[in-house]
């Protein structure tokens, strides 16, 4: 067992020993209680903004949405305050979603300053409802309480909140390595891919961002029972800035990264606000002008934060237990029946016509190469197939059912698996964690189950079948590495390996051979005729001449957009029309 | 209510729209220039209103001390990341633009402010004072990260708005400043009395604009900031120097943001920190807008100037809020319109 695994445990024991030390002043527990709670809502931001994209300067109104729940309730209600934390919880949640819905689908500084504008606005309204208490907020909030055992003294209180903070960042590491946090970290960069492999995007984006308030509503929960006070100036826009700022000094993708970045920004700026009056004579807000400094100069140092600099960060190595269960295969059609008609496919791009009323169909068990020059649509083509582009008119029938109008995700549920021209691997993310993306679709874990470790099972398959299909392509030894750390040409076959994952009936291959060596390419010409065998069709866009005559058993022959010829290998090569577009007319 | 506060609050809230068209269309250009979402823009509000109200005073400004500050700043940061190619020419020309400049500056400054000049030079100097801090700025902080994402430009922007609002505050001071107007002539329109000073106001901005049309449709800098916006990579590979754009984008941003300070501070009190909450509304227009047009952007702000004066009527506690929810059902109309969700930079 390692440390990855075991850390709660001494710091458990260290919750409760820590504020104990003979000779703490008391100062220094308060400091680090301050700091615990906005642990915590960095950690949220982890999630969001570091591992998700999503900036949102934002967080202090969800810290505020579950502190003022809990003071509502607890003062105006009567309620004891371990009932209001769900309700705390809840409303923040609710809350998020709504403004989510709103505002996450746009893009990313549009989003960062779209959540500028709804904190201030909800700043202005709890500072003028009487609900909130206006200005003045709502006093006397009953402390924590174990019957009549109150938890006022700060000590007492630092092992509810780091208690609080060693379960934040452990459901936050357990989210993160589940089936709902990988489809969260392909949204740095990756979401095309992800949705072509059944990752809904959209609640990916989502679960991050009401993850995020969740944890920010916990924080404000606490604080609330704490400062046994609310009002609304810690929940303002500037407070949301500094949980930002904590996160992104602290290095934002890291969850250590978040803790040091609070402890960091909590401390410099007490000491600050202490010494520079002293140091200057006079008062103002000198920490503010140190403080930006500070900021600007990090960032130019390292935009990555400082935790990169302390621990390189390793992906997290996966061994998948040989004993897992086996994911039940898809039924295959049976050997040539058709299973895929395209007719009259168009696709135009103002003015450009890319594809132009393009027909072909596919058998099962078949593998059909589609070529043509540069810039003949075939690319187009396979985006049109999957989802992800529509087509201008047209029909796409597989296996019996119309795929237009359908999206990418629909697509890859109905067995159509994709790699791509250019590679779309998650940079973060190790060889084996992309490919399992690829069975994404065959597991059914959501995150509640990722959060308390019950998705194991699940995992181990899906780990399972990632591993298996990178040994069928040869890359196991890998499995560990970072994605982008191999040469492009076997980032390629991972993502043969990705789609492999969805055990598809349909797999489209759009230049695979490139950047391969020889001996790997008669290597993948025989995995593909392996995969033929096991019932699966294939079509291949390739401009390696060679490789196409030596694995197809059919071409379509692409130009401008329409067909140009369609046969086996040997019929096409001497087809005079091919010829032409290829190497020029005789004249 | 009747058909002349309905008036009143129409012309207020064109006044308070001209302001934030002007705020909105140079975040807009600094935007698409450098991908900065520039926050600061508020405090060259508050400067430009401070300094003019200082002049109008007969008092030296703090900001001047701040100008030279900053161009020290410049300084160093542009000798620190050019070390390597620098040549003595380069060097003379940097230490002019960024030593010398603001010298000036104070020395015309100290001779000037006793003597009461009146408006339009003190306008101008405090233009002259506050303007060349943006560009400034630029090389401190902005040119370094010019390859950074745009989030951790934002952070960055963040960052440059805590540190000038702390200066803010040394240099000039938490009380609050009022300066005398351009023009104390009114205009008279049935029910209606229209200050001259907002004439003013509506009349630069419009001028303004129709300036900054003819910069950018007709002369050669306007059109390289232009393809600098489309295409950063296909302007630097026509020899368009990305950095010069952006320094041409922060100054136009400052001396925007300063010519806005200085036409509001006859009209209300500006303190070292309102600046902020002004930038935000021309920040809301300028994403209403999309952060891209420019008509769009000034259009919204007039919007949102008198969506503020209605509120302020009907609600005025709750002026912000409606002001800043107005962007909700914006975002919600672009977010079915779909689209802009794809893999950022």
């Amino acid at each position: 067992m390692s440390w990855r695994i075991l850390w709660p445990l001494p710091a458990l024991l260290l919750c409760f020993l820590l504020p104990w030390l003979p000779g703490l002043p008391p100062f220094w527990v308060t400091l680090a209680n301050y700091i615990g709670i906005a642990a915590i809502v960095a950690i949220g931001l982890v999630v969001l903004t570091g591992v998700g994209g999503m900036t949102s300067f934002g967080q202090a109104s969800f810290v505020g949405f579950g502190a003022y729940t809990t003071a509502i309730l607890t003062v105006q209600a009567g309620m004891s305050p371990w009932l209001t934390l769900p309700a705390a919880l809840a409303v923040s949640a609710v809350a998020a979603l709504a403004i989510g819905a709103i505002t996450l689908r746009l893009s990313g500084h549009y989003l960062a300053v779209g959540t500028i504008a709804w904190s201030v606005s909800l700043y202005y309204t709890f500072a003028n409802l009487d609900l909130f208490g206006r200005n003045d907020g709502i006093s006397a909030i009953p402390p924590l309480s174990f019957g009549s055992f109150r938890l006022i003294d700060g000590r007492l209180y630092f092992t509810v909140i780091w208690i609080g903070v060693v379960l934040a960042a452990l459901a936050t590491g357990n989210l993160l390595d589940s089936r709902a946090g990988r489809a969260i970290r392909t949204l740095h960069g990756g979401t095309l891919a992800a949705a072509s492999f059944g990752v809904n995007t959209p609640r990916a984006r989502m679960l991050a961002f009401v993850y995020a308030a969740v944890l920010a509503a916990f924080a404000g929960w606490l604080y609330a029972h704490m400062q046994r006070s609310v009002n609304p100036t810690p929940f303002g826009l500037n407070a949301g800035i500094d949980y930002l700022l904590m996160a992104v000094v602290g290095g934002a993708a890291h969850i250590p990264g978040a803790l040091l970045g609070a402890g960091l920004f909590t401390v410099v700026n007490d000491v600050l606000q202490d010494v520079l009056p002293k140091l200057i004579g006079t008062q103002g807000n000198f920490e503010t002008i140190v403080f930006g400094a500070i900021l600007v100069l990090a960032l130019q140092a390292s935009p990555q934060g400082i935790w990169p600099h302390i621990a390189h960060a390793r992906p997290r190595p996966h061994r998948a237990p040989p004993d897992a269960a086996r994911l039940p295969p898809r039924a295959m059609p049976p050997h040539g029946v058709p299973i895929l008609a395209v007719h009259g496919l168009c696709r135009s791009f103002g003015g450009l016509i890319a594809v132009n009323d393009l027909d072909f169909s596919l058998a099962a068990g078949e593998i059909v190469g589609l070529i043509g020059p540069n810039g003949a649509g075939k690319s187009t083509t396979f985006n049109l197939l999957t989802g992800v582009d529509r087509p201008s008119a047209g029909a796409v029938e597989f296996l019996g059912r119309s795929l237009i109008g359908l999206g990418a995700p629909a697509i890859a549920r109905l067995g159509i698996a994709r790699t791509f021209q250019h590679v779309k691997l998650v940079a973060s993310m190790s060889v084996i964690e992309n490919v399992v993306i690829g069975a994404h679709l065959r597991g059914r874990a959501g995150p509640v189950q990722g959060v308390l470790r019950l998705d194991r099972a699940e995992e181990a398959r899906l780990y399972a079948e990632a591993a298996r299909q990178l040994a069928r392509v040869g890359l196991a030894p890998y499995a560990d590495r970072l994605a982008t750390s191999l040469p492009l040409g076997q980032q390629r076959v991972v993502e043969i390996a990705r789609a492999l994952c969805l055990d598809p009936v349909l797999f489209l291959l759009d230049e695979p051979a490139a950047g391969l060596r020889h001996s790997e390419k008669a290597e993948l010409a025989a995995l593909l005729r392996r995969l033929q065998g096991e019932g699966m069709t294939i079509l291949l866009v390739e401009h390696d001449m060679e490789f196409v005559m030596n694995v197809t058993d059919r071409l379509v022959v692409m130009d401008f957009g329409t067909k140009l010829a369609e046969g086996t290998p040997d019929c096409v090569r001497c087809d005079p029309a091919v010829i032409e577009a290829y190497l020029g007319s005789v004249v | 209510m009747d058909p002349t506060i309905v008036l009143i609050l129409v012309q207020d809230g064109i006044v308070n729209g001209a302001i934030y068209a002007l705020l909105a269309l140079s975040l807009v250009l600094v935007f698409a220039v450098t991908r900065v979402v520039f926050i600061p823009q508020g405090e060259f509000v508050a400067s430009g209103a401070m300094t003019y109200a200082a002049l109008d005073a007969g008092q030296m400004p703090g900001s001047v001390w701040l100008l030279c500050g900053l161009g020290a700043a410049a300084c160093l940061a542009s000798l620190w990341s050019q070390r390597s190619t620098l040549r003595a020419r380069g060097v003379a020309r940097l230490l002019a633009a960024t030593l010398g400049l603001p010298v000036v500056v104070l020395l015309v400054t100290r001779q000037v402010a006793p003597l009461h000049p009146g408006v339009l030079i003190e306008a101008l100097l405090a233009l002259l004072i506050v303007t060349p801090m943006a560009p400034y700025l630029y090389r401190v902080a902005f040119r370094p990260l010019s390859h950074a994402s745009v989030l951790v430009l934002l952070v960055a922007a963040v960052g440059v708005h805590l540190a000038l609002g702390g200066l803010g505050l040394v240099f000039f001071g938490a009380e609050g400043s009022r300066a005398t107007g351009f023009s104390d002539a009114s205009l008279s329109i049935g029910p209606l009395t229209v200050p001259g000073q907002s004439l003013w106001i509506v009349g630069l901005t419009l001028g303004l604009m129709i300036a900054l049309y003819g910069f950018f449709e007709y002369t050669l800098y306007g059109k390289a900031l232009r393809a600098t916006a489309v295409n950063r990579m296909g302007a630097r590979l026509v020899g368009i120097g990305t950095a010069q754009s952006g320094e041409i984008a922060f100054t136009l941003a400052g001396a925007i943001g300063a010519l806005s300070g200085i036409l509001i501070v006859p009209l209300t009190t500006i303190y070292y920190d309102t600046g902020f909450i002004i930038g935000l509304k021309g920040f809301t227009a300028a994403i209403i807008g999309g952060l891209v047009s420019y008509p769009a952007a000034a259009l919204a702000a007039l919007t949102v100037g008198v969506l503020e004066s209605f509120s302020s009527f009907w609600a005025s506690a709750f002026k912000e809020v409606i002001v800043f929810t107005a962007i909700i059902p914006v975002l919600l109309w672009r977010s079915l319109r779909g689209g802009a969700s794809e893999d950022e930079q």
